[in-house]
């Protein structure tokens, strides 16, 4: 299983090296878990933002909008996936359902508390002006929340990505393959998938982050510092 | 993958163990003292040292970097840096370094306990608002009584939230750590994965995993309400 | 409630002596040769435009800043004398943001002091609650968080904790600025009521000229560089600035407010024998100036004055405020 491979300097080294000769390899198995991801986040933020957004408009629902994030915080992700399998067997659908669970409540609570949180001063005028209820919603609330909207579904996706990694245990695939495939790839390999991880989870934090500059209102803009580790709504990079 | 002994359950399971159906519990009341107890067992212990062990570095670290300012962006970026290798590749990554010891995964857990350890302390001290810390020394506190009796629990709230999050994590990664070792609940998860997807298994150990997360986060928040009643006296 | 206490059993005298304070880096001195004498008992508030270097001067005293030349003496020793923490928990201190404990209670918070001093429990717990009455709190305000209270009932609770071990000196850095008018004038009500009833010597920072006419039994004007411009009672400063600068300071409305510190009980009046019928009156209670402000506002050139009883005291004429105005 895990062989003793003696760590050198050069292993570091080695391990661009093990990139640069694998590229097809890194490349088609980055390309899983980034479906895996994108997958995973897309299920959630379907079921997530809409009820979150919902919630905080009517402002109802605050305690369990708000604890909820603790709970997916806490379920350990390897648990997650191993309660899935027996109804879902090994492979992408397992691991999809795992990340969904674990991804859905820190959209749920940002949502609820972006939209919760815009200031009320500003809803009344739009509802004393006449704007119906779905308009405040939609071009009042929704665009006034982006930034904390964003900022979940960020922290998410570099959560999902960097959990993804595990679904290689579960049969899904990604480069979580190099890193228990440790006999096959050597220790070079190892830290060449997990580097590649961590690329991976910044390159989706930075893809939306662009996407949020497009999306969000133009007075709204403000420049943001990349990596910034949030560390008190969830685990950004840890990649499990 | 895992090396640990695949558990005995041929000819000696009852038709529900042979069939593989959803929950087996006379499986399940036959493996928990030999099996399930000792793994839960281990898991609270291994959380609790890589989360004490971390607390302990990461306070030590914070106190110095109240009054030493530079410390805190070393100790940070180096933490952070941590925290961003993916939990598997790093207990496969300190193998070499440290051996295939279980202390290789408490160093691998205390690593990451690190950085949410370390800069919910910092913020906790750094949030207690000035006029309180100069009427403190008007008053004639000294230092180490302002520490003690101003500073500390005014971070308290911080530092549970911290600790809080810490747990909850380690509890989370100490799983996975039964890739590499033997140990704790994730041990029992891998082999029924290896067992033909053994579901009694599965749902055994990842329920407890769950069962302990939940647990464990529950009593931490009361324990953050009781020690720190100041902060929900409302206006009245 | 707590009886009356005489001046000295709790009070001090502070001199300072040609102190002076520089800031690294900077060329003009913080505090500059400042030489003055409070009375033990008294009130005397430090004022002056910002950048006069009154907060510092006070710090000094306290040594939460250290001074460079001269020295402060408290009851003839050098503040230098003491370690500074000692001598800090003999020294009330109050400052604006009040700076209260938010995790202990209003009672704990009060206790702060006693308990570093090692205070017996018992002892402590009267105390507590003697301080809490005097303040005008309620005694079930002492089990209170400070976020729970109001501005004023904080800063009630900051004079308080300053009182509680017994100081012969106080130390209040513009301890009501953070009010609104209303309280704040509750509040210079309440001092001076405390400082009657313990009549401790008290160094009160301000800004606002108004604030310490109506507190200081003494005022040091600063101006900017720390420099002492005048150093007396309010009515003299009133009547008599030391130069432009104070002058501008107190507004040039100096005469009438000098009106307001005197009472119509303290004047001689004149007698209320042929006074015609139709003449506005006004209690002896009521201020020069507010006597006169009556006296325009009726169109009037007399008012009678009616003492405590109900009875004629006396008549004041529009020419006696006019000759009082010119004293000196």
């Amino acid at each position: 299983m895990i062989l003793a491979d003696t760590f050198q300097p050069s292993t570091f080294l080695d391990a661009f090296r093990f990139i640069g000769n694998h590229g097809w390899l890194i490349w088609h198995k980055a390309f899983e878990q980034l479906v895996l991801s994108a997958a995973a986040m897309g299920v959630a933020m379907a079921i997530a933002i809409p009820i979150g957004v919902w919630l905080g408009h009517v402002h109802r629902g605050s305690f369990a909008a708000i604890n909820v994030s603790n709970i997916g915080r806490a379920l350990p992700s390897l648990a997650v996936i191993a309660i899935c399998l027996p109804f879902l067997g090994i492979g992408f659908l397992d691991v999809l359902v795992a990340l969904v669970v674990l991804a859905f409540p820190l959209m749920l609570t940002n949502a609820y508390v972006a939209v919760d949180g815009v200031d009320p001063d500003v809803v009344e005028a739009a509802r004393g002006m006449g704007m119906h209820e779905r308009d405040i919603l939609l071009r009042v609330e929704v665009p006034l929340a982006t930034p904390l909207l964003f900022a979940g579904i960020r922290t998410a996706a570099v959560y999902v990505v960097s959990t993804a990694t595990i679904a290689a245990i579960a049969g899904g695939g990604g480069l979580g393959d190099i890193i228990v495939g440790q006999s096959e790839y050597r220790l070079e390999g190892v830290i060449g998938a997990a580097f590649c991880v961590t690329v991976l989870a910044v390159l989706a934090d930075l893809a939306l982050g662009g996407v949020q500059y497009l999306v969000s209102p133009r007075g709204l803009r403000k420049p943001r510092r990349p990596f910034e580790v949030d560390a008190t709504i969830a685990h950004p990079a840890v990649g499990q | 993958m895992s090396g640990g002994p695949v558990i005995p359950n041929f000819g000696e399971g009852s038709s529900c163990v042979l069939h593989n159906d959803l929950f087996c519990s006379d499986w399940f009341t036959q493996n928990w003292s030999p099996v399930l107890q000792p793994a839960l067992v281990q898991h609270i212990e291994l959380t609790a040292k890589a989360v004490g062990i971390g607390f302990v570095i990461a306070f030590a670290f914070a106190i110095v970097a109240r009054r030493f300012r530079i410390v805190e962006r070393p100790f940070s970026l180096l933490s952070a840096f941590v925290y961003t290798i993916p939990s598997l590749a790093l207990f496969q990554l300190l193998i070499p370094v440290t051996g295939l010891t279980d202390t290789t995964v408490l160093i691998a857990l205390v690593g990451y306990t690190l950085l949410i350890l370390f800069r919910n302390t910092v913020e906790g001290f750094r949030a207690v608002p000035a006029d309180v810390l100069e009427s403190a020394r008007g008053m004639g506190l000294t230092g180490l009584q302002t520490l003690w009796r101003i500073e500390l629990p005014l971070a308290l709230p911080s530092i549970m939230a911290g600790v809080r999050i810490a747990v909850v994590s380690t509890i989370s990664l100490a799983t996975i750590a039964a890739f590499v070792r033997p140990v704790g609940l994730g041990h029992p998860i891998f082999d029924a994965i290896q067992d033909n997807i053994f579901k009694t298994e599965l749902f055994a150990a990842g329920g407890l995993a769950v069962a302990l997360a939940i647990g464990c986060d529950a009593i931490l928040v009361a324990a953050q309400r009781g020690l720190t009643p100041w902060t929900r006296a409302k206006r009245s | 409630m707590a009886e009356r206490r005489a001046a000295g059993a709790a009070a001090a005298e502070i001199v300072f002596d040609h102190v002076t304070k520089f800031y690294p880096g900077r060329q003009a001195a913080a505090v500059n040769d400042l030489s003055l004498t409070i009375p033990a008992g008294d009130i005397c508030v430090l004022v002056g435009p910002s950048g006069a270097g009154k907060t510092t001067a006070m710090k000094l005293v306290n040594r939460l800043i250290d001074f460079d030349e001269g020295d402060i003496r408290i009851d003839g020793r050098s503040v230098r004398e003491l370690d500074a923490v000692e001598l800090r928990r003999g020294i009330g201190y109050v400052i604006q943001q009040i700076g209260l404990f938010p995790h202990m209670t209003v009672g704990d918070n009060v206790a702060v002091v006693p308990k570093l001093l090692g205070w017996q429990k018992q002892r402590i717990r009267a105390r507590v609650a003697e301080l809490i009455a005097l303040v005008g709190l309620e005694p079930g305000d002492a089990d209170r968080y400070p976020s729970q209270l109001s501005g004023g009932q904080r800063q009630r609770v900051g004079l308080a904790r300053a009182l509680a071990a017994d100081p012969a000196v106080m130390l209040m850095d513009e301890p009501f600025g953070a009010l609104d008018p209303i309280t704040r004038d509750r509040l210079q009500n309440e001092l001076l009521r405390l400082h009657d009833l313990e009549r401790k010597t008290i160094v009160f920072v301000t800004h606002d000229i108004d604030e310490a006419i109506k507190l200081g039994d003494r005022i040091a004007i600063l101006r900017e560089g720390g420099v002492l411009a005048q150093y007396d009672t309010p009515d003299a400063i009133l009547a008599t600035p030391a130069d432009d600068f104070v002058a501008r300071f107190v507004g040039a409305d100096r005469g009438l407010k000098r009106l307001a510190l005197r009472k119509l009980a303290e004047i001689e009046l004149e007698s209320p024998n042929g006074v015609p019928p139709g003449t506005p009156y006004t209690s002896a209670q009521t201020t020069l100036r507010d006597a006169l402000s009556l006296m325009l506002t009726e169109g009037a050139d007399r008012l009678v004055v009616v003492d405590d009883d109900g009875g004629n005291a006396g008549v004041l004429t529009i020419h006696q405020v006019s000759r009082l105005l010119s004293e000196r």
